[in-house]
């Protein structure tokens, strides 16, 4: 049914980002069922971050703050034309200039954006670096560019591919649309704007790569250092398994930090040549030319619906611009969300002449469900119904796209319940709009549908030492979810011991291998991998205890760092003892192997925001947001309320704020910084209130998690919108929603009058 | 709304900037940090300072060191690449952030913006230096308690922030937190966790 055409002519690495989030086909695996949560102590509450003390005091070292012995500072030269031919580069003067240690060019032919690198220096320091790029003379022909879609998408522009710079990718349909149509009691349609974000993390990326003879080291603010080390392996043609990628702390990716990246082929290159380690940190202008977007979108949607609220046909067309890569797919909400029979999406990508996207948190569903649920909003005023009712009306209870089998567990309807009792969803406007005054207050809300299954694979390792300590060991990565913590948790749940007790390692590829941290995954891959070797090792200290006290295994239970008869608790043997005979200590191998096919599994959410906005001024203060949400079991109550505190001030953020502004006379953004890209910042904040639902999945793994990542970050910009709607009576249909669309808004409501 | 006529004691963000902005303005602002008569230069626009390198003393932490610094050199510079001082970050280079902020004399600044020769004899106190050896500053404490991070890369100069703003208005409502972080930006989002663990070490510390 669904095709997504290969688009040629384009270079592939700009499209392998996008492949990450998807659901892999899995093998029937065995599968553990996830324990009713009663058991527990520790999981499901609030646990402190075991790694909070290094944080607080500045001790936690992040790839900026690495320093090696004789390491040089790398600089990269960009291209400052959108689309150029390099007709030369003379490295000669920055090459003879003292303390510069290695010269490269990187490019030859065209560079199809600004940012583009083009030549790079390691010198001594970061003054003589940068004197030693002012140094190096690079004649360019610069050719026409495209940097915006209206002027990518006209007729007989500048080519950023051999291909047209439109190209469908997407083509999806069930059902009839027409017949759909004709069974409506109401058709509307209706446009949609989403605008280029950037991902903007705190930390700027950055690499420090060392050479030790054949071997390279390569510190790197990753979400992916598996991925850094195989990228780096194919591009350097050298195995494997003589490169070792090291994540310490990090700070922040969004996933624009998913993969390998040029500037850290780079510092390897230079670093081979200079014979010493080099450093590469891009600054905050290179985050808006070359480390990734969130593409635009200019949707439509025509929607069919009857007076009793059913959906009879949804029609989807996308507009979406990724730069020099695809654009964003936004379907995926339209599709899944709601029950319709009747769809048909298709999308296209739009080529500019800017740096390629990334997945940015959420790929694709912030943009969808932003149009998806405010068509929804309208829909349901049309028919005067309850816009929640309207989605409760069109619930489904499987997949609704490809697969058609049944979800696992849905508990969206939970988060329907919970989130419009705590925001009082009665007090909203029964007509949008109807409120007087200058300052008019609304409710909206919106829907969530993300992924959020593990990676089938990934690996964790326990070790018990003689002395009784404990190590959890895997190659995953903490961004900020609180990945150290949790594997502490888990560890400690299941070998009674306290989180604290227990040491963490992670982000070295030495260690066992896990997937990137994107998409959702990590918690529901790094958990039930760890949780595997934990009960392994569980089993084998009963055993051993059960050999001491003459008593079968299953007499022997785990408390308090002792392993006890649970029929008589006077008869124990500590864990240290019995380790203590041991000669060596014992590891434990931990997977997470999968889940049956025969069921679907997602996460779900709704959001319900309270705003006021001034009609005299067109600003909108976000309020209020009750961000309600299905992500299984919640393994840490504190850090998971974090993730989605976090997401909701992003989706404001994008409701509000964000937009990359690109010039079309230069073909650079105007706004590379963080004062001109505005993002949301502690004026702007509402109450947030997380709400879980906290269901534990029977089958998706030992634990019955899901991932949480994603999803707080889809609907709050929907949700925000749909309760502008709510307060003045006008639809907003494009965010960020600044006052001036706001006010244009409000005049055409009144010429409508 | 009756806390409205109350003054605030907290800096916004353009406070912040106005006047700690380095350059001239801050020159005038906080005219100790001018180093003694700098030699002059005669330009065709006329005459204009002139700095070499200098030597400086400054207090980082209630350490006193004794360095050189070039002109064009940021107290952040020196911080994290002479005194390997690297709690402080660098976010943005250019005040827009709040990641760098540190203490300067009990003022916080961004020090991206501030030139270190300008911070000679100067008290500053970074992240690194809160703690009274194992014992957390009861803002550190609360941060942890309360989540008040993700990446956590932020969150020096929001600890930082936060210290100043406690010591000019002990018992801050939310708006008057909101108000005194306004100079730091989380992108992780983590602002309302924040919030809390300031309120809450605002009682803490109100209560010892
Ligand atoms: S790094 Fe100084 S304000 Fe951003
Ligand atoms: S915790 Fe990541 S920027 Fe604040």
């Amino acid at each position: 049914m669904r095709k997504r055409k290969e688009l040629s002519g384009i270079e592939e690495d700009s499209l392998l980002y996008h492949e990450e989030f998807r659901d892999k086909e899995t093998e029937e695996p065995a599968v553990l069922p996830a324990p009713e949560k009663e058991e527990f102590k520790i999981l499901g509450k609030s646990t402190t971050r075991i790694d909070g003390q290094k944080i607080v005091t500045g001790q936690a070292l992040y790839t900026h703050d690495i320093k090696l012995r004789g390491m040089l500072c790398g600089k990269i030269l960009r291209s400052p034309f959108a689309c150029a031919e390099v007709v030369s580069v003379d490295l000669s003067e920055a090459q003879n200039l003292p303390g510069v240690h290695a010269v490269l060019q990187l490019r030859t032919g065209r560079v199809n954006y600004a940012g583009e690198q083009v030549a790079a220096v390691a010198a001594v320091d970061e003054k003589t670096a940068d004197k030693a790029l002012r140094l190096i003379k690079v004649i360019y022909n610069p050719l026409p560019f495209a940097v915006t879609e209206e002027k990518a998408k006209q007729e007989g522009a500048p080519r950023v591919h051999q291909v047209a710079n439109v190209q469908k990718f997407n083509d999806y349909s069930r059902g009839d649309i027409e017949k759909g149509f004709k069974e409506a009691d109401v058709v509307l349609e209706r446009n949609y704007k989403t605008a280029v974000e950037v991902h903007q993390p705190a930390e700027t990326h950055a690499s420090i790569a060392k050479w030790d003879g054949e071997r390279l080291t390569v510190w790197d603010s990753t979400q992916a250092i598996f991925n850094v080390r195989d990228g780096l392996a194919r591009v350097l043609k050298i195995p494997a398994s003589r490169i070792k990628v090291i994540k310490t702390y990090m700070g922040g990716g969004f996933g624009s930090k998913l993969g390998l990246n040029d500037y850290t082929v780079v510092a390897a290159l230079l670093a081979k040549k200079a014979k010493r380690p080099v450093k590469i940190i891009l600054s905050r202008k290179d985050n808006s030319l070359c480390v990734g977007n969130r593409p635009s979108s200019h949707q439509t949607i025509k929607g069919g619906v009857k007076k009793d609220g059913t959906l009879t046909a949804l029609h989807l067309k996308n507009y979406t611009c990724g730069g020099i890569s695809r654009g964003d797919q936004c379907s995926e909400p339209i599709i899944d969300v709601y029950r319709c029979p009747n769809l048909k999406v298709e999308e296209y990508s739009v080529f500019t002449h800017t740096g390629a996207s990334r997945p940015t948190r959420a790929p694709g569903h912030v943009q969808g469900t932003f149009a998806l649920e405010g068509f929804m909003e309208e829909l349901a005023a049309e028919i005067n119904l309850d816009p929640l009712e309207l989605r409760k009306k069109n619930y489904s209870t499987k997949n609704e796209g490809d697969t058609g089998i049944p979800y696992s567990s849905k508990g969206l309807d939970k988060c329907y319940q919970s989130g419009a009792e705590k925001i009082d969803w009665q007090r909203r406007n029964k007509r949008p709009g109807e409120g007087k005054g200058r300052l008019r207050r609304g409710l909206g809300m919106a829907s969530q549908i993300w992924w959020g299954v593990g990676r089938e694979e990934t690996l964790a390792d326990i070790k018990l030492h003689q002395d009784g300590s404990v190590q959890v060991v895997c190659g995953t990565q903490d961004i900020g979810g609180g990945t150290r913590t949790y594997m502490a948790t888990v560890t400690a749940e299941t070998l009674g011991l306290k989180p604290k007790e227990v040491t963490v390692k992670i982000g070295e590829t030495v260690y066992p291998w896990c997937g990137s941290s994107g998409g959702s995954t990590t918690t529901p891959s790094v958990a039930p991998a760890a949780r595997d070797a934990a009960l392994k090792a569980a089993e084998y200290l009963k055993q051993q205890a059960a050999k001491k006290l003459n008593l079968e295994a299953s007499e022997v239970v785990i408390q308090d760092k002792k392993l006890v008869n649970k029929n008589n608790p006077s008869q124990s043997v500590a864990i240290k003892e019995l380790l203590g005979e041991r000669l060596w200590e014992k590891v434990f191998h931990g997977e997470y192997t999968g889940r049956p096919s025969e069921f679907a599994y997602n996460t779900f959410g709704a959001h319900f925001a309270e705003v006021q906005v001034d009609t005299e001024t067109g600003q909108i203060k976000v309020l209020k947001v009750v961000a309600a949400h299905d992500s299984g079991r919640i393994i840490n109550k504190l850090t998971a309320e974090s993730q989605v505190i976090g997401g909701v001030t992003q989706g404001v953020s994008t409701a509000l704020f964000e937009e990359r502004i690109m010039d079309d006379s230069t073909g650079n953004p105007v706004n590379p910084n963080m004062r001109d890209y505005k993002i949301a910042t502690s004026l702007d904040i509402p109450e947030i209130i997380p709400l879980f639902a906290d269901m534990i999945d029977p089958r998706i793994n030992n634990l019955g998690s899901k991932g949480l990542g994603e999803p707080p970050r889809i609907p709050s910009s929907a949700a925000v919108a749909n309760a502008v709607y709510n307060a003045i009576g006008v639809h907003i249909r494009e965010i960020p929603m600044t006052p001036d669309k706001v006010l244009e808004a409000l005049k055409r409501k009144e010429v409508a009058r | 709304m009756e806390k409205k006529s109350k003054k605030r004691k907290t800096f916004t963000r353009r406070d912040f900037l106005k006047g700690f902005g380095g350059g001239a303005l801050g020159a005038a602002v906080v005219p100790k940090y001018l180093p003694p008569a700098p030699a002059v230069l005669q330009t065709k626009e006329g005459k204009i300072p002139h700095y070499s390198r200098k030597q400086i003393t400054i207090t980082v932490n209630q350490k006193n060191y004794s360095l050189e610094v070039e002109p064009r050199e940021t107290l952040l510079q020196v911080l994290r690449e002479r005194l390997n001082l690297t709690g402080t970050k660098m976010t943005c280079d250019r005040g827009e952030c709040g990641d760098c902020t540190v203490l300067l004399d009990g003022i916080p600044v961004y020090s991206c913006l501030t030139l270190a020769l300008r911070t000679d004899g100067a008290k500053i106190t970074t992240i690194e230096g809160l703690a009274d050896k194992e014992k957390l500053h009861p803002i550190q404490q609360a941060f942890i308690d309360k989540d008040a991070y993700q990446c956590g890369f932020c969150t020096p100069g929001f600890i930082i922030s936060s210290v100043a703003l406690l010591k000019g208005n002990k018992n801050p409502d939310l708006e008057e937190i909101k108000s005194g972080l306004a100079g730091n930006i989380c992108r992780c989002g983590n602002y309302s966790n924040i919030y809390e663990a300031v309120s809450a070490a605002s009682k803490r510390m109100g209560s010892s």
